[in-house]
């Protein structure tokens, strides 16, 4: 599936996770997870010492500047000073009047006092369990989608990957559309069957999972497509081996579809996780503070975006953010760590 | 990226019984409904009236389809404008990506110098901090250069990708290095081999990054919501995301709106199919 990889870094196994990170991702960042023991492009060939291949050397190293500085000054301005300057930021509170004044460690202990934040980490650990249950759904249609001799599957993955496609305030407005209480489509279907649909967006006790529902149709799109691309990669021997032993489709999949692309679950579990820890744009665009059910649905990152850009606590919202990533790399440790007792690489 | 195996499986003799497959196809277009349902319902209610969309039980096509919805996106939204800031920021993003990462890029995969290993290690850093702990500081910088509601707010940040330079460094990578060879014989500079040889074989990767910078930059909220509050400068992906939910705007005119947002990334997405579904599995697929 890494088609682009080199052999080097195919041979020694490094194969770095790298993705956008859901929805949430905002200004040119990818949220992202280490990969393990990577040892980026050593040189191929080592350079014997001598005078004209230093000239060589200092050729390359003038093209190498040049090619490279923009897009490096850029970086470190943008993306790796921030990082130092939203730590700084941490310990500082902004004035009444503007200004900042050091607050040491204030900030984390109103953080960690502050019921808000157990509230808004429970709603996005719960987004979180919720966009998981994705995947044996991404799972199942790639499979379906990779049946011998199906007609359609283009179009197919050309329906199912739709929603990646959409602006959040489009989805926004179509499902507050689906879910109104009053007149929307889900309520009448529902009441066909005789079920009494509900207000979903309003109601804290639907609102959350109503908002992860749409989250889990606007991803499905991705991971079936890797999904697919995964199963492709999948030796067609061991299925004709399984045939002649008499297993059936279902037991094909368990058997050998599973544990075959075991590493794609595993990656994608791993962007599923990040991207669901980082849920914004829907929560922005289904619900809002003006909502009754807002406090049930508030994730992480929207109390972020409230306390550094609309109620101007940037110290409070550093901290903040410092804590988001605490949790994300401490997750993404822990999928590593478990990795290694489900996913088998071949 | 030519070698990623998202196509479609390759079966030389389809199976004599297709009705063997009656079921899959009923539990896919079930699914089917269920993606695209949304979309279907979506044009529906941008072409009724107000009235209409507030019956029960709901009707499914508009009575008499309102085509003014339509018209009425450019009278009481300032879509016009919108659409044109969103377009200036993807552009902007796209091209300047373009040419910044495709030169980092290239110079990551052939060029050897001391540190080379660490100063990608540093670009690979940025793309696992997660995007929270950018935005306070690069609102600041922002904000000191005195470009809070302007256009270049949109853009500037986003030109810089470390994602774009890891993308396209892995595509020189996968390039044989034969036509450089015979180029830096016949006297060539890095510049002209790097111009004239390599940027046209690294397309289908170019298209990619730009493929993904499309989707990424014309449907980014955050970024603008925190820098640009003037509707005027703001990008549709704000604009209409700030209309919804308020009472001043006509749930069919903004239907209409999201319809005509939406429009020109699903339009590319119908054209460069393969390049996005690659662009797409490519970014989730180094593992």
């Amino acid at each position: 599936m890494a088609g682009v990889l080199t052999d080097r870094e195919q041979a020694s196994g490094t194969v770095g996770a790298t993705a956008p990170a859901g929805s949430s991702s905002g200004s040119g960042s990818r949220g992202d997870t280490p990969a393990p023991g990577r040892r980026p492009g050593r040189p191929g060939r080592s350079h014997q010492p001598g005078r004209g291949m230093s000239r060589m050397r200092r050729n390359d190293l003038f093209w190498a500047a040049v090619f490279i500085l923009p897009t490096l000054l850029g970086l470190v301005v943008f993306y790796l000073w921030p990082v130092v300057r939203t730590l700084l930021i941490s310990f500082t509170e902004t004035g009444p009047f503007g200004g900042s004044e050091f607050v040491g460690l204030a900030n984390y202990r109103e953080l960690f006092g502050d019921a808000r934040l157990w509230e808004t980490m429970l709603n996005t650990v719960k987004f979180t369990v919720v966009a998981l249950l994705g995947i044996p759904v991404a799972l199942v249609i790639a499979a379906l989608l990779s049946t011998e001799g199906l007609r359609g599957v283009r179009i197919y993955r050309v329906l199912y990957f739709l929603p990646v496609v959409t602006m959040p305030a489009a989805v926004g407005l179509i499902w507050r559309t689906l879910y109104n209480g009053d007149v929307g489509v889900i309520n009448a279907l529902l009441g066909l069957v005789g079920i009494e649909g509900t207000n979903w967006l309003s109601n804290p006790a639907t609102a959350l999972y109503a908002i992860a529902a749409v989250g889990i149709w606007l991803s499905l799109g991705t991971q079936i497509v890797i999904f697919l691309a995964a199963i492709q990669g999948v030796p067609k021997d061991l299925y004709e081996a399984a045939a002649l032993d008499g297993a059936g489709r279902i037991r094909q999949f368990w058997s050998i579809t599973l544990p075959q692309i075991s590493p794609s679950v595993f990656f994608i579990s791993v962007l599923a996780v990040i991207g669901a820890l980082q849920t914004f744009d829907l929560i922005f665009v289904m619900t809002g503070p003006t909502n009754p059910a807002y406090p049930q649905t508030e994730t992480i990152v929207a109390q972020f975006y409230q306390r550094g850009f609309v109620e101007n606590q940037q110290g409070y919202a550093a901290a903040i953010a410092l804590v988001i990533l605490v949790v994300i790399v401490a997750v993404t440790a822990l999928q590593f760590r478990l990795q290694k007792k489900w996913v088998h690489y071949v | 990226m030519s070698e990623l195996t998202t196509g479609l499986p390759r079966r030389p003799r389809p199976k004599p019984l297709r009705r063997r497959h009656l079921g899959v196809h009923a539990v896919l277009i079930l699914g089917s409904v269920v993606m695209v349902g949304p979309f279907f319902w979506e044009v529906m209610t941008s072409l009724k009236t107000l009235g209409e969309t507030l019956t029960v039980p709901p009707t499914v096509f508009p009575r008499s389809p309102r085509w003014s919805n339509y018209g009425d996106v450019f009278d009481t939204l300032p879509f016009g404008q919108m659409f044109w800031n969103s377009t200036i920021q993807t552009l902007g993003r796209v091209l300047g990506q373009l040419v910044l990462c495709s030169m980092a890029g290239y110079a990551f995969a052939r060029f050897e110098f001391r540190g080379r290993s660490l100063l990608f290690g540093l670009f690979l850093s940025v793309l696992m901090v997660p995007s929270q702990l950018f935005l306070l500081p690069q609102y600041e910088i922002v904000a000191g250069l005195g470009w809070l509601n302007s256009l270049q707010a949109l853009i500037v940040p986003g030109l810089f990708s470390a994602f774009g330079t890891f993308l396209l460094r892995q595509f020189f990578l996968s390039l044989p290095r034969e036509l450089e060879e015979a180029a830096k014989l016949d006297g060539a500079n890095h510049w002209q081999i790097f111009t004239r040889i390599m940027l046209p074989l690294a397309k289908p990767g170019l298209i990619a990054l730009a493929v993904l910078d499309v989707l990424w930059s014309w449907n980014d909220l955050m970024w603008p919501l925190v820098v640009n509050n003037d509707p005027s400068k703001m990008p549709l992906s704000v604009g209409l995301a700030s209309l919804i939910g308020q009472f001043s705007v006509d749930t069919t005119t903004l239907m209409a709106g999201s319809v005509l947002a939406t429009l020109p990334v699903l339009l590319l997405f119908v054209v460069l199919q393969k390049q996005f579904i690659q662009g797409i599995a490519f970014s989730g697929s180094k593992g």
